[in-house]
């Protein structure tokens, strides 16, 4: 049977998670990942005309709580967690393009 | 193997100063020295906090203070809910040196209640796995035949239960990550309402599907372990403000006109004939007690797998798009003209294993344009239709009764195939689908090459009906 997903699909669905696989990553997810959907594929045989969507199990709505301050996190405990600091902020490599090359 | 202490006994034996809970305590943590190594079940323990709590527990008894309904009790939990002290890891690279600044709701209320932290319990990464082996950790054993798995993911949890290594721990369950490894241990495992306990602190999988629920050697451990651990908590506003009930004071009460429904997709071919047979006979107990048996239809139980797979996967994607390098756990090594995708993408490929990129890229899938329609609303939909035909099934009867898991613990190794290893959770998948409330209680063995593998029966009750579950699962084990 023909995998349901090309490899091009795989690697664009990788992108949009945020995970660098190798091409045999990409390869062994791609023939996995088709059995699954083949298996997902089974809820078309549902009739699901008209049937409202459940999202989560809870019958509770708009729970409102008391609009008061509460104890937060100190900064310093938070940053601690945090693999790089600079200055007391999270550091990550530069975002914005240099202005010469903008 | 010893047999197994109760909670309840032993908590007694220490109010009543006939054990010290130091004495107790350092028991505790010799067997686990001693007996750990073979099993894996923990990922670390506490020995010195948890000497200190339990000579700060006989200092409160020797004063003639109330130490909590739980007093000395050495408790495990699952390396997915946080503690304020030491690590925890999920079973992930990604989080191996993570140590939380604060402790989940359900840990808070059973140390409140003087429960004794004894340690750490692994996984499956993330809680995706029904076997153990998807731990970055090792896996854990089968206390019954380490040759075989315990059932996952809370594997080390049910594991170290099983084993008498401690007499209760904590779980958490996406799709039956408690009851399945309670059935193939021999263990009694369940999984509350959603709602029932509070999931601030657990680390966060399927936030529509998950819940914290207990194992226990006995009925009556898990729902004493229930009963400190639910109620509604301000920090996460899907727990239930209902009242909970006096569960341990209840489970002897009998249930008025006893029904209890066995849905035909239940005892398949498929399953295993031992574990046909053996649910089958806990059927005839029931009916032998005067429980009137009605034959259920479940028409839809074979589209809870992939109801759950796109779900599940669905709301891990963006779960688990927390972790990013940045503010905690793993970050790659940055190469020199990285960027900032670059070093995401690194860290969460370094960080996570095999099972959860899958779900990550399968969330990631159904929830992309083009196939969100055919794939996640989809589910919803079906979502609705199981958890109408539960509703309607409810009207029948108190429960449905039916095996937990369709095998026994299987050989380490044996399913390979992830989609093989997620038809291990077709009994159990859609209690979380609709929110209801599960238990897996011991009901026999299959005899496999000389070692006795466990059985569970699963007992299934409407939506914030605890107490009708355990009564009925303290039925069955009061009269075997």
């Amino acid at each position: 049977m023909a995998e349901r997903l090309s490899i091009d699909e795989v690697r664009q669905v990788a992108t949009l998670a945020r995970l660098r696989l190798s091409d045999e990553q990409l390869q062994l997810y791609r023939g996995q990942l088709s059995t699954i959907l083949d298996h997902i594929a089974k809820l078309s045989e549902v009739d699901v005309e008209g049937v409202e969507p459940m999202a989560h199990p809870s019958d509770l709505t708009n729970r409102l709580d008391e609009d008061v301050v509460g104890e937060s996190l100190p900064v310093e405990t938070v940053l601690a967690m945090a693999p790089a600091i600079e200055a007391g902020f999270l550091a990550v490599p530069k975002v914005l393009p240099d202005q010469e090359q903008a | 193997m010893t047999a197994p202490q109760s909670i309840a006994e032993l908590s007694r034996a220490i109010r009543a100063k006939e054990r010290t809970a130091v004495e107790v305590v350092r028991t505790t943590l010799d067997r686990i020295e001693a007996i750990d190594p073979d099993l894996g079940c923990f990922h670390e323990t506490y020995p010195e906090r948890s000497l200190e709590s339990a000579a700060e527990t006989d200092r409160r008894i020797g004063r003639g203070e109330s130490p909590g309904p739980l007093a000395g009790v050495p408790i495990a939990i699952k390396d997915n809910i946080v503690t304020g002290f030491g690590r925890t890891t999920c079973g992930s690279r990604i989080l191996e040196h993570y140590e939380s600044p604060y402790t989940a709701t359900a840990v808070e209320r059973l140390l409140d209640a003087g429960a004794i932290v004894i340690g750490k319990t692994r996984c499956d990464e993330f809680a995706m796995g029904s076997s153990g082996e998807n731990s970055a950790f090792g896996p854990t054993l089968n206390p019954c035949d380490p040759s075989r798995v315990p059932g996952g993911s809370s594997s080390g949890s049910a594991a170290a239960v099983a084993a008498g290594l401690v007499p209760g721990a904590l779980g958490s369950e996406t799709g039956g990550s408690i009851r399945q490894p309670a059935a193939l241990c021999g263990v009694v495992g369940v999984k509350p309402s959603y709602g029932r306990v509070s999931r601030w602190g657990l680390v966060a999988f399927g936030s529509s599907l998950d819940q914290v629920g207990p194992f226990g050697s006995c009925v009556h451990d898990a729902a004493l372990l229930l009963g400190v651990m639910a109620g509604p908590d301000r920090r996460d506003s899907t727990s239930s403000p209902r009242d909970v009930p006096d569960y341990p004071g209840a489970i002897e009460e009998p249930v008025d006109g006893l029904r209890l429904g066995v849905p035909r997709q239940y005892l398949q071919d498929d399953n295993d004939p031992a574990v046909n047979d053996a649910v089958r006979s806990a059927v005839e107990v029931y009916r032998d007690l005067g429980a009137e048996i009605v034959e259920i239809d479940l028409p839809l139980t074979e589209y809870g797998i992939a109801t759950y797979y796109v779900i599940s996967a669905a709301e891990a994607s963006a779960n688990l798009a927390r972790y990013d390098g940045v503010r905690y756990g793993r970050r790659a090594e940055p190469a020199p003209g990285e960027d900032l995708y670059d070093l995401y993408a690194r860290s969460r490929a370094e960080g996570f294993g095999d099972e959860v990129q899958r779900r990550i890229m399968l969330g990631t899938y159904v929830l992309s344009a083009g196939y969100h329609e055919a794939f996640y609303h989809r589910a919803l939909q079906v979502r609705r239709l199981i958890s109408n035909e539960y509703d309607q099934a409810f009207e029948k009867c108190h429960a449905l009764l039916g095996p937990t898991s369709p095998c026994t613990a299987f050989p380490l190794g044996q399913k390979s195939d992830p989609l093989q290893m997620y038809l291990c959770d077709l009994y159990t998948i859609n209690t979380n689908i609709a929110g209801i409330c599960g238990i897996s209680i011991p009901c026999g063995h299959a005899e496999v090459n000389g070692a006795k593998l466990p059985i569970g029966l699963q007992i299934q009750c409407k939506a914030f009906d605890e107490v009708t579950m355990f009564r009925i699962a303290r039925l069955y084990e009061r009269t075997t």
